[in-house]
């Protein structure tokens, strides 16, 4: 089982956007993984595993498209244990999902993976697009949004259960199939590869964090530069952001003492009861 | 001039009113690209949906095949291809709901087209505005190309009106390959409540109501008002609620003229899903909760108390109205 895993670098959302001028400072960001990215990584380790701690089996490659500074958050998801990593040297931001995926569209014909596990959204641009798109370039099955995966034993099929609106959708693609996983899928049981590991198996409801032993392997293992131009695609972004803005305020509302008063405002003032 | 499709995804009755917005925005848009709207349904056995898009589209195509029964994003992207290069659209739109987020990228790469998500406004021909960094940041997009794909916030636009009937036509529907893709099952949440992106009023619950039977109380307000149960996802990972309850940057965005965040402190990612409603209630025990930055309304009293004492306050106005 090979599988390739998909990371971008995301600016800490915790903190405060700058904005001015039309524009977003990032200059003074502090960048970490896209955090359905780790996701995405925790969830392609799982199926190369037999259990927690247990052998490997297969092989993870991760994928980043952006600067060379991007290397420091490959760096750590070869720590959690990725077996290599490839940085195609790109301006991220300048880039829209369609060159994304084209970009990666070309990785995958190189790498042949039987699986893309992709986060389902950056949490930057919060557009939920590229793992589709990518689906579609192939021609492959796409499943998104994944709540769990198992892999079938013979490695030719997965079964995945799917977050959508109305409940939850249980689907099987065949493989090489595209993959992006949603927040449950760190569940205990929610990954498994039938070939290496029992349905008894339980997992942390967590990702992992690099162990010291895994710091010290990450530094051995390989990262592997890719120059854009080398792959041979188009990555002109069809979707261009002009300009930002911050989002209308909310002002800041009132306190209220009691239930009653509470009772009495959305009644008398606000109108909504 | 070029037309825009709309994707509408429908049931045995008709179209979703989840569709409706879709087609106002795709009534903005066709006005700016000098054309009309025609709207799409894919499925089996789709004539009573096909009979409702008319009433909001001049133009119908229905893809209608027993191999189309199941929302297959690999199935159903080349319809939306093939209806957009039939039209000889210059855009294809739909709702962001779970299907639209699934198929209209794979349309979009089927069409060699680029694609804006969650599109909040029709700025002109080519060009949008769309929240970004979980909200806390507008982007204006523009999109080259021939043709344009987008998929639409559903609570960014009033739903559409019926008008005069559309022309229906029906598709032949060509060759379908799931690709060894299939549908094994849906097991859905039944709710006789109002869905959460349309609902009038939503009640949230979090990581402070402790256990899903505390949930009891919040459905009793949630029904008084005739709204929507919500939560945060701390309240569906720890398995309180169904996890399709969830409200945020990653889970259902919802703008009701009236919501409740009770126990719910009010991290960026939950405040992207609901900060477009127009009043705001927080219920907390602890006074420096963020939740209470949004609030019209902010209460710092634990549920326990403040919850029942709600419910007979609005039952006594209810009485007394
Ligand atoms: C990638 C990513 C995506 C995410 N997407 C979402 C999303 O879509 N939606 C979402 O909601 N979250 C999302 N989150 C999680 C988010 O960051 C917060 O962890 C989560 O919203 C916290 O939920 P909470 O407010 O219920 O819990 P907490 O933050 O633990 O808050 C509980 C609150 O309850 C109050 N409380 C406790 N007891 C009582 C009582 N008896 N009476 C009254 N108040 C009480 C406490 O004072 C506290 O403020 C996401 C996180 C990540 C990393
Ligand atoms: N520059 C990039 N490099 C690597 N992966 C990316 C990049 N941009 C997006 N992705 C992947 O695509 C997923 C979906 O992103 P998006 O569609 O942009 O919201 C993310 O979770 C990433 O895994």
């Amino acid at each position: 089982m090979k599988i390739l895993v998909t990371c971008k670098r995301v600016p800490n959302p915790e903190h405060k956007l700058k904005l001015a001028g039309g524009q977003i400072d990032l200059s003074t960001a502090s960048w970490q993984l896209n955090p359905f990215d780790e996701y995405a990584v925790e969830t392609a380790l799982r199926l190369t595993e037999k259990g927690k701690g247990g052998e490997r089996s297969g092989e993870v490659v991760a994928v980043a498209i952006g600067p060379k500074e991007v290397a420091q958050q490959l760096r750590g998801v070869l720590a959690m244990g990725a077996d290599r990593a490839i940085l195609i040297g790109g301006d991220d931001a300048a880039l829209d999902a369609t060159a994304v995926a084209r970009v990666l569209a070309a990785l995958v014909a190189r790498e042949k993976p039987d699986l893309v596990v992709l986060g389902k959204q950056t949490v930057d641009g919060d557009s939920n697009q590229v793992g589709q798109i990518l689906a579609g370039l192939l021609g492959w099955p796409q499943a998104t949004f994944l709540a769990s995966i198992h892999l079938a034993a013979d490695g030719k099929s997965a079964t995945v259960t799917r977050e959508v609106d109305a409940g939850v959708e249980e689907k099987r693609v065949r493989l090489p199939a595209v993959v992006t996983v949603d927040l449950r899928i760190i569940g205990k049981k929610a990954v498994r590869n039938e070939a290496l590991a029992s349905a008894e198996t339980e997992w942390e409801e967590t990702q992992r964090y690099a162990s010291l032993k895994g710091i010290m392997a990450a530094k051995k293992k390989e990262i592997k530069d890719v120059a854009l131009a080398e792959l041979g695609v188009d990555a002109t972004a069809a979707m261009k952001v002009k300009s930002y803005e911050a989002p209308p305020v909310r002002k800041a509302g009132a306190r209220v003492a009691s239930v009653d008063e509470l009772v009495a405002k959305l009644h008398d003032e606000a109108k909504v009861i | 001039m070029a037309d825009v499709v709309v994707f509408c995804e429908s049931d045995d009755k008709g179209i979703r009113s989840s569709s409706l917005p879709a087609l106002t925005a795709g009534a903005a848009l066709a006005k700016q690209l000098g054309g009309g709207v025609c709207a799409v349904v894919i499925g089996s056995g789709t004539g009573a949906a096909a009979a409702d898009a008319a009433k909001y589209a001049a133009r119908v195509l229905t893809y209608d095949d027993a191999r189309l029964a199941a929302p297959l994003a690999e199935t159903w992207a080349p319809q939306l291809a093939d209806a957009v290069k039939r039209v000889g659209a210059g855009a294809l739109l739909g709702t962001a709901t779970s299907t639209g987020k699934d198929v209209l990228p794979r349309a979009a790469a089927l069409l060699g087209a680029g694609m804006a998500s969650d599109i909040t406004a029709v700025v002109a021909a080519n060009r949008f505005r769309r929240p970004a960094y979980a909200g806390n940041a507008i982007e204006e997009v523009e999109i080259s190309g021939p043709v344009l794909v987008a998929s639409v916030r559903q609570t960014a636009f009033p739903p559409a009106t019926p008008g005069a009937a559309g022309a229906i036509e029906a598709v032949a529907v060509a060759a379908v390959d799931a690709l060894g893709a299939e549908l094994v099952g849906l097991h859905e949440t039944k709710s006789t409540r109002p869905d959460l992106g349309e609902a009038k009023v939503v009640v949230s619950g979090g990581r402070g109501m402790r256990a899903g039977e505390n949930f009891k109380i919040l459905e009793e307000l949630t029904d008084l008002l005739g709204g929507a149960l919500g939560a945060s996802r701390a309240a569906c990972d720890a398995g309180m609620v169904p996890n399709d309850l969830q409200v945020g940057q990653t889970g259902k965005v919802v703008a009701p003229q009236l919501y409740i965040a009770v126990a719910i402190s009010g991290a960026i990612q939950h405040l992207a899903g609901m900060k477009g409603s127009k009043v705001i209630v927080a219920i907390n025990k602890d006074p420096e909760a963020p939740i209470f930055q949004v609030a019209d309304y902010g209460l710092v009293d634990t549920w326990e108390k403040a919850v029942p004492a709600l419910i007979a306050g609005i039952k006594k106005l209810k009485a007394s109205g």
